[in-house]
């Protein structure tokens, strides 16, 4: 989903960057909110946090042939919201740029776009459908993971056959030449991510309860040490 | 083995065929060019014209550099989520150790 440096022309460099500009300065003030009335949370998000840096750096093989690598945000924009998420992802992405000249700056606003804002939104959307649906918290979070990583290279795919209509047969012949690229890459990548946040979350439900239940992932229960004593 | 350890086990193990069986099903044909560059491949074949016009403000000397590179943001990655998941058990496991004593403690 990285765009490579200089590969939008300047008008859709500028647009994604002003698009998604609000949603990383929103973010940011999210995340020092977060972590100023809540100093606790800081653990979380610095695991939210990094379970996207590690996942971004790893490409995976998939059923094409080809190779591509997760996203890891639906974790925070489960846990904490997507504006969160904002902030996080692309900060990611800026070290991959200044540093493994993966992606770029001009193409920073486009891959936060995907990577920070949409692929977490649609992972939270996911989620807290199945959650409304009836779902159990892991099946919720085996969505929105999947989804999230999933609806990340979407985007992509669509930014750039906005930027490089085919010449014979426009925008939807260039959507379907850059799905081909990175849609069926990503189905097992997707499932891979979400078989991952259910691992993770239920070791966060075992050792951080009371943090999940205070950012309402697990209903409240009631405290039992108080009826042993 | 208790329930909880073969469900765990069992995920581990899932995601490790989803991208081993792809390997070994696969035998060595394909190259596994990552989705990225193919999409640049693809612009260059769909508009050769095109120019990038920015480049790269640092690129890693080598691809052995460049996979070091990323190496390093895995190990980053992984060490934060290691200590936050161990300072979370840490932390439970205490407040564990602390409700069960707290009854003694107190004359």
């Amino acid at each position: 989903m990285h765009i490579a440096e200089g590969f939008l022309p300047p008008a859709h460099a500028i647009g994604w960057t002003l698009a998604a500009a609000p949603f990383v300065v929103h973010g940011a003030r999210a995340v020092v909110k977060e972590v100023r009335e809540h100093p606790e949370a800081t653990l979380l998000l610095g695991a939210a946090g990094a379970f996207t840096f590690v996942l971004s750096a790893i490409k995976l093989p998939s059923i094409t042939g080809s190779s591509s690598h997760p996203t890891g945000t639906g974790v925070g924009a489960i846990l904490f919201r997507p504006p969160v998420m904002a902030l996080l992802g692309t900060v990611v992405l800026l070290f991959q740029a200044l540093l493994l000249a993966h992606g770029g700056l001009t193409t920073l606003g486009a891959n936060a776009f995907s990577l920070a804002i949409v692929g977490p939104w649609v992972g939270y959307g996911a989620y807290r459908l199945t959650r409304a649906l009836g779902g159990d918290l892991l099946p919720g979070v085996f969505a929105g993971m999947a989804l999230a990583d999933l609806a990340t290279y979407l985007t992509t795919s669509v930014q750039l056959a906005l930027a490089f209509p085919d010449a014979g047969s426009g925008f939807t012949g260039a959507l379907v030449k850059f799905l081909g690229v990175f849609a069926v890459t990503q189905i097992p990548l997707a499932i891979g991510e979400g078989l991952l946040g259910v691992l993770l979350f239920r070791v966060l439900v075992t050792n951080a309860r009371p943090d999940l239940e205070r950012l309402g992932v697990l209903p409240v229960r009631p405290a039992e040490p108080e009826e042993a004593r | 083995m208790t329930r909880q350890r073969l469900v765990t086990a069992l995920l581990a193990l899932g995601v490790v065929l989803l991208f081993a069986l792809p390997l070994a099903v696969d035998g060595g044909r394909s190259a596994y060019v990552g989705s990225d560059t193919q999409a640049v491949t693809a612009i260059q074949e769909s508009d050769p014209g095109y120019r990038p016009w920015f480049e790269s403000v640092f690129a890693p000397a080598s691809p052995a550099v460049e996979s070091g590179l990323f190496a390093l943001q895995a190990a980053v990655g992984g060490g934060v989520l290691g200590y936050v998941l161990g300072r979370l058990r840490g932390r439970r496991l205490a407040a564990h150790d602390g409700a069960a004593r707290t009854p003694d403690d107190t004359p």
